[in-house]
């Protein structure tokens, strides 16, 4: 199979778009991916699954991840002159990065036997402007996974033939996978409570005081 | 009402006595047909027991009916979701009289792993009568055996008369449950107040 960079230039060349990167992968199995510019989701799968050397008619597995505002500290070394002396000093910078969902989409080809590559499409923000082109249309296997992000994420795939919960029921509120679901707490006495659990467990029983 | 002593005199005697209520027990103990009703790993345990090498049919209760029309007990087999829960009491209310249920496993009993998330029930017994539970994740066919005979010997000692007889013969017990419904969270009501209570303090 082709590598991502040729991959990524042909797409540039068959298709104008304004984002289309290469993301890092800093794990051990290092499977780097493609980050497409969210409007232009379709464009891009049909042609990755119609080019005749890519042929990726498979799309294997979709899934979502949610990434909120965080604070990213990143250390920088730096040489700073102190009273006339050249000295390195490690400086930490603190960048904020918008929150946004991402939806992941894995694509291998049945007919050529290569694969995966991965297709990634990210939403403006986690708020209200959460859609997303459903790539449905284009692999059919997406639309249940397309559906599971929706429930548990709450992305929403404009194009998607029938965008409803399919974990949880109709009538549930929330995206339970996003990092700020707040279940309702309904904790129980547990005999063995540790980490999150314990600090539950530590509010509902309080440790008596010994007098 | 025949004594116990003078019952096993005559059956070394050779002469067999027995009582209706036994005779009724007998045979309702021995052929107890679960719902084929599985929700998880642990219904894999139970197909395990049901067939050749570990062969429920000894017991009686190899005749998995996939009507809870035909069924007398319920094995719920595995995790309840909150989704599910609603679905299987309605199926336990679908079942006729006399009807049992075994909670196989941790997840049926408890919640098992899942307790703490959103999704999953923390115990079938907030809205069904559990009769026997089974603890393991996944209990071994073994052991599920084993909850059978327990069930049968519950059966056995069941009286047909007086205020302690089991509720398909007490017309003023309800035999039927209220099916929760889907809330914006959880189920509502999250339990049925009228046979569970949430456990007391510990300490």
């Amino acid at each position: 199979m082709e590598t991502l960079e040729q991959i990524k230039a042909r797409i540039e060349k068959l298709l104008p778009l304004t984002r289309l990167d290469i993301l890092p992968n800093e794990c051990p199995a290092g499977e780097r991916s493609l980050l497409v510019e969210a409007g232009r989701g379709v464009e891009v799968g049909t042609l990755l699954r119609d080019d005749a050397q890519l042929r990726l008619d498979y799309c294997s597995n979709v899934t979502g991840v949610d990434w909120p505002e965080s604070v990213i500290k990143t250390k920088v070394k730096k040489k700073v002159l102190v009273e006339g002396v050249e000295k390195e000093v490690e400086e930490i910078i603190e960048t904020l990065r918008s929150g946004h969902l991402e939806v992941v989409y894995h694509l291998y080809s049945m007919e050529l036997k290569h694969g995966p590559v991965v297709l990634r499409l990210r939403t403006e923000n986690r708020a209200d402007l959460t859609h997303l082109p459903s790539l449905t249309p284009v692999w059919r296997s997406a639309e249940f996974q397309e559906r599971e992000v929706y429930d548990l994420y709450g992305v929403i795939f404009d194009g998607h033939p029938d965008l409803r919960r399919i974990l949880m029921w109709d009538g549930f509120v929330g995206y339970p996978m996003r990092k700020d679901y707040m279940a309702p707490d309904d904790f129980e006495y547990e005999p063995t409570p540790h980490d999150e659990v314990l600090e539950l467990a530590k509010k509902h029983y309080p440790p008596e005081v010994k007098a | 009402m025949i004594e116990e002593g003078l019952k096993s005199e005559l059956q070394k005697q050779g002469v067999y006595v027995t009582t209706l209520e036994d005779l009724y027990n007998w045979g309702r103990a021995n052929s107890v047909w679960p719902l084929t009703f599985g929700l998880a790993c642990c219904a894999i345990e139970m197909m395990a027991a049901s067939m050749a090498r570990f062969d429920l049919a000894r017991f009686g209760a190899e005749v998995f009916r996939p009507s809870p029309r035909q069924a007398d007990l319920m094995i719920v087999a595995g995790t309840v979701t909150k989704k599910m829960a609603p679905l299987v009491v309605r199926l336990y209310n679908q079942m006729p009289e006399p009807k049992y249920v075994i909670a196989m496993g941790a997840c049926a009993i408890s919640g098992g792993p899942f307790k703490q998330g959103y999704n999953v029930l923390k115990g079938i017994d907030r809205y069904l009568p559990v009769d026997v539970a089974i603890p393991g994740c996944p209990p071994r066919p073994e052991a599920l055996i084993h909850a059978i005979m327990t069930l049968q010997e519950k059966i056995l000692n069941q009286k047909l008369t007086g205020p302690d007889r089991p509720r398909h013969l007490n017309a003023d017990v309800p035999g039927e449950f209220p099916v929760p419904a889907y809330g914006e969270h959880d189920l509502e009501p999250p339990n049925n107040p009228g046979i569970w209570q949430p456990p007391a303090s510990p300490r």
